[in-house]
């Protein structure tokens, strides 16, 4: 996927490693290799990498990942913004 | 066919068959379709009255020897008898080799190999006409023969993310557990919450699965994260899950490695035949709204210095309606294609210059096909249509890929939106000034 980069400096995705507790799960969901493990703590290694799906803070047991999860399409955000986010639909 | 019994073959009585008449019923067979009876007078129904005779003969085989012949007539040799695995109400899916009896109940053992029907339901999702409802029945299936202790791999109800499992199968023995996904593949049900715990808990509840397997293990889609707490399957069933391979591809490896991924099992990719898979749609999404666009655009080419001319409407308009579809085929399908080696991060760019380009080829083709037809200014506004099109749909791509952010994709349509709706205008102003 290296050969397939989106936007730089835009996705919002952060890490307090303080709660991190080295479980390493965020490094296994994560489709894009964003975050990785090193000496017992997660780190985010590819920031814009990230396409935001919310595989990490899903699965994180201490909660110390938050990103706002969504779909980058932009015929669904186009509905929510025309219909309203409740009669969007995407796929 | 249906080998005949002796039995079948004399006790049938000679009458008529179902279409058009019977020949006489004195004495001799009467029969239907296809072959001449050996030795009598060659006679056929089926198509029409039979002439009366003595011995005729029906469907393909002919009797032998004058006996009655009690062959099936009508479309053909007989069908085999109904499958053993038939039930009342059901249909027996053609993917289902047969059956596997556990303490939760008989379960379906499925192919691994895709057929003609299974091709064509592909064709049908991939190219947009067939997608909608395309799925099986959620719960427990299997393939090989497995048991108590072999792994249960879980996957979406829709079709091709079912068929993409289980065709990567073959000479392994495992339960597959299909999750009610509302026919969504399983990384868009996770984004939209149906690939749940909550739902896997209520699935593994209703199958039966506790009974039919002696372990707590479940191999699931890593693309499933987004939308499934592995944590809190585990507090709702009891099941630990454990997330396998992006690809189902690489399952086998993953079960060889005992449940272990290689990093570059855990990377979505977007090769050009996967990105050739999900382009046709947005194309076939396009009717929505092509008809009405050609139709405004040929409407738009007939206003001119005599205020509407049909002629000129169509003259001109085949030209605007050419941009448009070059604005289309660059947006929808030559984007993705060339998706790597456009330039450009924002899809808004890569498609206005794959389009842009295309519309300039299409005025390529206007200046040596039809000179005279239309004017410099409304060339421009057949490349900067096509362009603004493009541009709009190649934006509308970033949903059918793997890898755009909605952050990103939000902040690209700010910007791109406005340029993308000031180029149609502008290109719709030129084309009308161009006529005059």
């Amino acid at each position: 996927m290296r050969d397939m980069r989106y936007l730089s400096g835009v996705a919002a995705i952060s890490l307090d490693v303080r709660r991190c507790v080295g479980c390493g799960l965020c490094e296994v969901v994560c489709p894009h290799g964003v975050l990785a493990v090193a000496e017992g703590k997660a780190g985010i290694v590819d920031r814009d990498g990230c396409m935001e799906c919310g595989a990490c803070a899903t699965n994180c047991p201490s909660g110390a990942i938050a990103v706002t999860p969504g779909v980058g399409c932009a015929a669904y955000i186009l509905q929510v913004w025309l219909k309203g986010k409740a009669k969007a639909s995407c796929c | 066919m249906m080998p005949l019994t002796g039995k079948e073959r004399t006790t049938a009585a000679a009458g008529p068959c179902c279409c058009g008449d019977a020949p006489g019923l004195d004495g001799g067979a009467a029969s239907c379709c296809d072959a001449p009876a050996s030795g009598g007078k060659a006679s056929s129904c089926c198509n029409g009255a039979a002439p009366g005779g003595d011995t005729s003969s029906c469907c393909g085989e002919a009797a032998s020897g004058g006996e009655d012949s009690g062959q099936p007539c009508c479309g053909g040799p007989q069908a085999p008898a109904a499958s053993p695995m038939a039930r009342p109400g059901y249909e027996l899916l053609p993917f289902v080799e047969t059956f596997r009896t556990t303490l939760a109940g008989p379960v379906p053992v499925v192919r691994t190999t895709l057929d003609r029907r299974d091709v064509r339901g592909t064709l049908g999702a991939r190219l947009g006409y067939g997608r909608d409802g395309y799925r099986v029945a959620p719960g427990l299936y299997a393939v090989g023969r497995p048991g108590p202790d072999c792994p249960v791999l879980v996957t979406a109800d829709y079709k091709l993310s079912f068929d993409a499992l289980r065709r990567e199968l073959s000479g392994i023995d495992a339960w597959i557990l299909i999750l009610d996904t509302r026919g969504i593949n399983v990384w868009c049900a996770a984004g939209k919450g149906t690939f749940s715990a909550a739902a896997m808990a209520r699935l593994i509840e209703a199958s039966g699965l506790a009974r039919v397997v002696s372990h707590r293990r479940l191999i699931v889609p890593q693309l499933a994260a987004p939308g499934l707490d592995a944590r809190d399957v585990r507090r709702r069933c009891g099941f630990t899950v454990m997330f396998g391979p992006v690809r189902a591809a690489d399952l086998p490896a993953f079960l060889r490695a005992g449940n272990r991924a290689e990093p570059a099992m855990r990377r979505v990719t977007f090769t050009l035949s996967e990105r050739l898979a999900v382009a046709p749609v947005e194309v076939y999404h396009a009717r929505k709204w092509l008809w009405w666009a050609a139709l405004a655009a040929l409407a738009v080419s007939g206003i001119g210095p005599g205020v509407f001319s049909l002629a000129a409407a169509w003259e001109r308009g085949v030209w605007l309606v050419a941009a448009m579809l070059a604005g289309l085929v660059g947006g929808a399908l030559a984007t993705p294609v060339f998706l790597p080696w456009l330039p450009g991060r924002a899809f808004a760019v890569k498609g206005a210059i794959a389009a842009g380009g295309l519309g300039l080829l299409t005025v390529l083709v206007l200046a040596f096909a039809a000179p005279g037809a239309v004017s410099p200014a409304g060339r421009a506004a057949m490349a900067l249509a096509a362009g603004s099109l493009g541009s709009f749909l190649a934006m509308n791509f970033t949903g059918s890929t793997p890898f755009t952010s909605p952050s990103g994709v939000e902040r690209e349509m700010r910007r791109a939106m406005p340029l993308q709706a000031a180029g149609l205008v502008l290109a719709a102003m030129l084309w009308i000034i161009s006529a005059f």
